[in-house]
């Protein structure tokens, strides 16, 4: 382990680890933005959809909470290797960062919409009626009501989300993707060379607690409801709970 | 005789069906005048809340009839042999809400926005360009009497100032209704009347029209010219407050009337007593007073179930008269000289 004081090292694998580091935050960044754009608006369909939203509809509501439960029961490196021939599809390769993003996006993107679904189900009822008696229509009622008060408590997903994304992207590195999760299993494990492994620990540590503390931070400045008797947002124990959703 | 401003014909909402069914109203006809404050009062689970939804549609009456200034929002239509619901297309209903807004028990305001864009809302949602929303709503501010406010969070304000920027929210469109459901029951007293208060003031000014929805007698003998009393889905007595408090004539009205207070009718015969109506004159402690200071005779108050409504005494009250007859008969017809006031001798065992 001595060798991580050492110029030699840092030589040595300095440029690999800041390459890894990139991939992994690159992979993690653009598949975070796409299972959002996929993950948000299904987490509001739910909403809307539920038997008491604004526009229940159950055939939907089911359908979709099917799909998401399917999707959220296939572990990660099982679904990755099941859509490799859509992966392909899409952006024309199986592997490497680019490979990895799409089964990134697919696991995600259910997961993201519960987040979701729980953010916007904390919105007080009684506003979205309000809203809905001063003659908003839904999609009024999404843009100005459920985001915008959801947005503290939809912030504090995106962390977990974006933290479970990093953790996925670990695993994609097994087969090839890139990141410092590849690094870890190439040196730690395929080579056997100890201080390697602990180093991209060390990073991955480092990386999930400044995308929480860079969240959690953003959402306490954004929140207006001062007094903490309304502050809804995750106690750790919550936040532990949401973890066990990841695979 | 002013315009009807909200008509409501033979509505029913049912709840369910089936067994579970919940009849919350039933056969309900009011029709409120253009620009009076019109009460409804009930116990717990009479109905109100389901009453005032069905007047914009937040929620759709199972039968019957529903028209807001003029327009019709729900109807019955013949379909073929059966009669069915109808109601206005959701775009009308979205127009039509903007002239009949409500404020709420529990305030409903948007928490991540300041006072000031809590009122601009309904202004953002009906196209209003924002610079023009800013300036209306900042008069509203100070019509509501919060315009160092502006810009203060609502969490940052007291019940009572919650809820005058939600009744700005829901002028800033110029309805011509404005429905409260329970708007004072989670204040204080003092709140209460201030609330109440700024309620008349704008129905004065404005001319808008008020319905309240109060479980409260005292809210209704506060702001209201006429009150529907909802007694189980059923609307059990409707008129003016004064003919209502005077003459309850039904038991939900009388059980709201005297909450809790057992009627002076249901004293045990004896002698002595006269029982007082009042309906309408002063206040009865001068009449007490009058009494000692006229004709020289002190009376008991044996008990009483009196209100007073702006300013004017209603109920009854039980006098034990001296035992001395002259006394006694001397006090009776100096009661019965009163105006607004009626003797009637009891019978009294005490
Ligand atoms: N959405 C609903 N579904 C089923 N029952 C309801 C619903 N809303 C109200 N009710 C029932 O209708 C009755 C009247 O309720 P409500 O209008 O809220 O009374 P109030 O406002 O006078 O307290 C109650 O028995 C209540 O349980
Ligand atoms: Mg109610």
């Amino acid at each position: 382990m001595a060798d991580l004081l050492t110029a030699e090292f840092w030589f040595k694998y300095g440029p690999l680890l800041l390459d890894g580091t990139i991939d992994t935050l690159v992979m993690t960044g653009i598949s975070t933005v796409f299972a959002y754009l996929l993950g948000l608006p299904l987490g509001v369909a739910l909403i809307l959809t539920q038997p008491h939203g604004i526009r229940p509809n159950n055939v939907i509501y089911k359908v979709l909470g099917w799909i998401i439960n399917v999707g959220r029961s296939l572990p990660f490196i099982i679904l990755m290797v099941a859509i490799m021939d859509f992966t392909k599809l899409i952006v024309g390769t199986k592997i490497g960062v680019r490979g990895a993003i799409v089964p990134l996006v697919v696991s995600a993107a259910p997961f993201i919409a519960r987040m979701v679904e729980t953010s916007l189900a904390e919105v007080d009822a009684g506003v979205v009626e309000a809203a809905q008696s001063m003659g908003a229509s839904t999609f009024q009622i999404v843009w100005k009501v459920y985001l915008p008060e959801a947005k503290p408590s939809l912030v504090l997903g995106g962390a977990i989300s974006i933290v479970t994304i990093l953790a996925y992207t670990a695993i994609a590195g097994a087969i090839g993707a890139g990141g410092l999760g590849d690094l870890a299993i190439r040196y730690g494990y395929q080579r056997r060379y100890p201080p390697m492994l602990l180093v991209t620990v060390i990073f991955l540590i480092v990386l999930v607690q400044l995308i929480q503390s860079v969240f959690s931070h953003v959402s306490n400045r954004i929140d207006k409801r001062l007094d903490s008797g309304h502050k809804k947002g995750f106690t750790p124990l919550e936040m532990l709970a949401r973890f066990t959703h990841t695979k | 005789m002013s315009e009807s401003i909200i008509q409501i014909q033979h509505l029913t909402k049912t709840f369910g069906s089936g067994d579970t069914a919940v009849h919350a109203l039933e056969d309900i006809n009011l029709d409120i005048k253009q620009g009076e404050i019109f009460g409804i009062i009930g116990l717990s689970g009479a109905g109100k809340s389901t009453l005032v939804r069905c007047m914009n549609l937040l929620e759709l009456p199972t039968s019957g009839t529903v028209i807001v200034d003029g327009q019709r929002l729900a109807w019955m239509e013949q379909d073929g042999e059966e009669e069915k619901p109808a109601h206005v297309s959701e775009k009308e209903l979205r127009l039509a809400r903007r002239n009949i807004t409500m404020i709420f028990q529990s305030f409903n305001l948007l928490m991540q926005r300041t006072c000031l864009k809590n009122v601009c809302f309904p202004m953002e949602i009906s196209g209003v360009p924002a610079a023009q929303a800013k300036k209306r709503a900042l008069e509203l501010m100070e019509l509501v009497g919060l315009a160092d406010k502006a810009d203060a969070y609502p969490s940052q304000l007291s019940g009572g100032q919650k809820q005058r920027v939600a009744i700005a929210r829901a002028l800033a469109t110029d309805p011509k209704v404005l429905l409260c459901d329970e708007a004072t029951s989670a204040l204080d007293p003092t709140t209460t009347a201030s609330i109440l208060g700024l309620l008349k003031d704008l129905n004065a000014k404005l001319g808008v029209t008020v319905v309240v929805i109060t479980h409260q007698m005292s809210v209704i003998e506060e702001i209201c010219s006429r009150v529907a009393i909802l007694d189980g889905g059923v609307v059990a007595e409707q008129g003016n407050v004064e003919d209502i408090f005077s003459h309850p004539s039904t038991d939900a009205a009388r059980r709201l009337v005297y909450p809790g207070g057992v009627s002076v009718a249901q004293y045990p015969a004896g002698t002595h007593a006269v029982r007082v109506a009042f309906n309408g004159g002063t206040a009865y402690q001068p009449l007490i007073a009058s009494l000692a200071i006229d004709c020289g005779v002190k009376v008991n108050i044996l008990g009483a179930d009196t209100r007073n409504i702006d300013g004017k005494a209603f109920g009854t009250m039980l006098l034990g008269l001296p035992d001395d007859p002259n006394e006694a008969a001397k006090a009776l017809s100096y009661i019965r000289s009163q105006p607004n006031v009626s003797a009637e001798e009891v019978e009294y065992h005490g």
